[in-house]
């Protein structure tokens, strides 16, 4: 296995390297350009917005099902437990009143700053995910899906209770929390100075792909590829398999909570019902799309996965013609009847994904040795 | 008391022979390919979709039935030659990933074609009536479900125990590899068990769609986690054993439903606790609890792993 990007034994950055975080600082030039020239309302800030949010929750999918081989599907659940841990916390306090409007306000009577309320977020969702990984991580592929997929339900069961209302409201709505838009620079009039409200996802986004791709960078991210390709050799090699496990599930779990909360600044609202299953089922298609094993891919992915299914693919939801001739087909839901072809053949034909195992600066490289094949045992 | 359990019993023992015979397709494919068919749930709503179309066309209930039945095991073959049958060897994960992608593509293709809108179930003489049992008013298909449920139960262990095909089955869900050498034509086999688990798929859609009435995309993806639960609890890849674990599962999760009303009736709550909100959830903690406790299920075979 070769690892992207870093060598080991130099610190002298190569070029590949350079032109990556080159290409990576040009994007979020563009970002940021873009968003002060372009009208507000443009489709492309929807789509970068929920793009890195899904691409934060994407690569903590990958770090799980990727790097470490834990067929894990609890993603859901645990940006379940960010998202709300990131609305209870900062929801003003002015406002309580009207959000728990059934519970006389609620339990919690202040608001944290932005940032604390993320990091909690993940706090809260690692912690959670270290209570469930105890027992779950001792089971095996298909049933430590099924048994995280499992845990998820329970959690949004739990969520949705009356009788914690005071905490979660219920099943009623969250909101009234700082959303993206907020951090718009405004004057007096309201009329924004600055727009960051697209910048500021991917500032998140960014730090904590960085955190992970340190982390998978790092002697536990070789450990963890080990444990993914041979479990009983890995052992043998002395790896601490359980600690390696847990480790692993908890840091990708902080990162989805920490996801779960973009999600929820993303759609201004936050309720237990949305986090089903399909939503872990579409981040982990995108992470198939992407390239099981790539970080880029997962990315990269992610983006084209939200723009196609919010943007480009939009046209095929409605009637079009062609000169007289009406195209047939066309109607409500056909995007999704062709995502799921796609997706479908990616699956079938093209197992390594965009990326395969690949990442950013190995596209730069001119070594034509693909870095291990993308397939591997479950 | 008793008159307050009844209705709540009832539906359980009615839902549990419906997630049983959701279940068997579950465990026989685990038994023999050791992949999760995440897709099943979404034939047995393919199956109630069918079963609304067909009746819209004007089709006569003793030709629909039967039709519906061999839609849904052709659809159940068809998956499996081309999701499953074209990764026989490549990793496990790859499979599962499959078989997600099959679940999605369905419910899209169901969203498509019904525009997402609950599709009301052609109520069907006979099992939709209305029958009074004790003190607790049911639909005839409560009670017809155990026994059809039994029936094709006891029909299918005899295939299994008793028939060429299914001593082939055994002999692949035991070793793959062995069996395939012994010259047993593996994908037939897998053929067989596929279409044998969407046809009892298609059974049960009939029994359960006739009870909740209406379907939509995602009508299936609930009772079919569920039903897999069942296999698992009931040990999976044994046949018994799914359905022992499907009824247990359907009268808890039906007593749990119950449970509110039953305790404040009985006088042991001042008011209603919520206890429904986990009907669903109840059955996720029951397989972390029999995963932790017995991993085998109830009647599972020990697999000893090698190196």
């Amino acid at each position: 296995m070769t690892i992207a990007g870093k060598t080991p034994k130099t610190k002298k950055l190569d070029r590949a390297t350079l032109i990556s975080i080159f290409i990576i600082a040009l994007v979020y030039v563009l970002a940021f350009v873009l968003e002060q020239v372009m009208p507000a309302t443009s489709m492309l800030f929807t789509v970068l917005k929920k793009g890195a949010t899904y691409a934060l929750v994407a690569v903590s999918m990958n770090l799980l099902n990727g790097f470490t081989g834990l067929f894990s599907l609890g993603q859901a659940g645990f940006m379940l437990i960010g998202a709300y841990t990131y609305a209870i916390f900062t929801i003003p306090v002015a406002q309580r009143m009207n959000v728990y409007q059934y519970y006389n306000g609620g339990l919690v009577q202040f608001s944290l700053p932005v940032i604390l309320a993320l990091v909690l977020a993940g706090l809260f969702a690692a912690l959670f995910a270290f209570l469930i990984g105890l027992p779950v991580l001792r089971l095996k592929s298909d049933y430590l899906a099924i048994a995280t997929l499992g845990f998820a339900e329970i959690i949004r069961a739990i969520f949705q209770w009356d009788k914690i209302g005071v905490l979660t409201n219920g099943s009623n709505l969250l909101r009234l929390f700082p959303t993206f838009a907020d951090f718009n620079v405004r004057d007096a009039n309201g009329t924004v100075l600055v727009y960051w409200s697209t910048f500021v996802p991917f500032v998140i986004a960014g730090v904590c792909i960085a955190l992970i791709m340190l982390l998978i960078n790092s002697s536990y991210g070789r450990a963890f590829k080990a444990i993914r390709d041979d479990e009983t050799a890995a052992e043998a090699m002395g790896i601490n398999l359980a600690r390696h496990k847990m480790i692993a599930f908890c840091v990708s779990s902080f990162f989805a909570g920490v996801g779960g909360a973009m999600l929820a600044m993303y759609a201004n609202s936050v309720q237990a019902k949305s986090f089903t299953t399909a939503m872990t089922y579409e981040i982990l298609l995108i992470v198939v799309i992407g390239g099981i094993g790539s970080v880029t891919g997962s990315v990269l992915s992610s983006f084209l996965f939200v723009a196609s299914s919010e943007w480009w693919l939009r046209f095929l939801d409605q009637e079009q013609m062609i000169g007289a001739w009406k195209v047939p087909l066309l109607r409500n839901g056909f995007r999704l009847v062709v995502f799921s072809v796609i997706i479908m053949a990616v699956v079938l034909f093209f197992r390594q994904g965009i990326m395969g195992t690949r990442e950013l600066p190995d596209l730069f490289r001119k070594r034509h040795k693909l870095a291990g094949k993308g397939a591997r045992k479950a | 008391m008793f008159s307050t359990v009844l209705p709540y019993l009832l539906s359980g023992i009615s839902v549990g022979g419906q997630y049983a015979l959701i279940a068997i397709g579950y465990t026989m494919v685990y038994g023999i390919l050791r992949l999760i068919n995440f897709a099943h749930g979404d034939v047995f709503m393919v199956a109630g979709i069918v079963m609304v179309y067909i009746t819209a066309s004007g089709v006569p209930l003793y030709l629909s039935i039967p039709l519906v039945l061999i839609i849904t095991a052709a659809v159940g073959f068809g998956i499996e030659r081309v999701a499953y049958k074209p990764l026989r060897s490549a990793p496990r994960m790859s499979i599962m990933i499959s078989a997600i992608g099959v679940s999605y593509t369905l419910q899209n293709l169901v969203l498509y074609i019904t525009g997402g809108l609950n599709q009301f179930y052609p109520s069907i003489p006979f099992i939709s009536d209305t029958v009074t049992i004790g003190t607790a008013s049911t639909r005839m298909v409560t009670l017809v479900t155990p026994v059809l449920t039994l029936l094709l139960v006891v029909a299918l262990v005899l295939l299994i125990n008793h028939t060429k095909i299914g001593m082939a089955m055994r002999a692949v869900s035991k070793d793959f590899e062995t069996s395939r050498l012994m010259g047993i034509k593996i994908d037939h086999v897998i053929t067989v068990t596929f279409v044998i688990g969407s046809f009892l798929a298609g059974v049960g859609s009939i029994l359960y769609f006739t009870n909740y009435s209406t379907v939509i995309q995602t009508s299936g993806s609930m009772p079919g986690l569920k039903a897999f639960v069942a296999a698992v609890f009931g040990g999976i890849g044994s046949v018994p054993g799914a359905v022992v674990g499907a009824f247990i599962i359907g009268i808890c999760e039906n007593l749990l439903k119950g449970l509110d009303t039953i305790l404040v009736k009985a006088g042991l709550a001042k008011s209603m606790l919520g206890f429904t909100t986990f009907s669903d959830a109840f059955t996720f903690a029951l397989l972390i609890i029999i995963l932790i406790v017995k991993p085998t299920g109830l009647f599972g075979e020990k697999q000893t792993e090698k190196v």
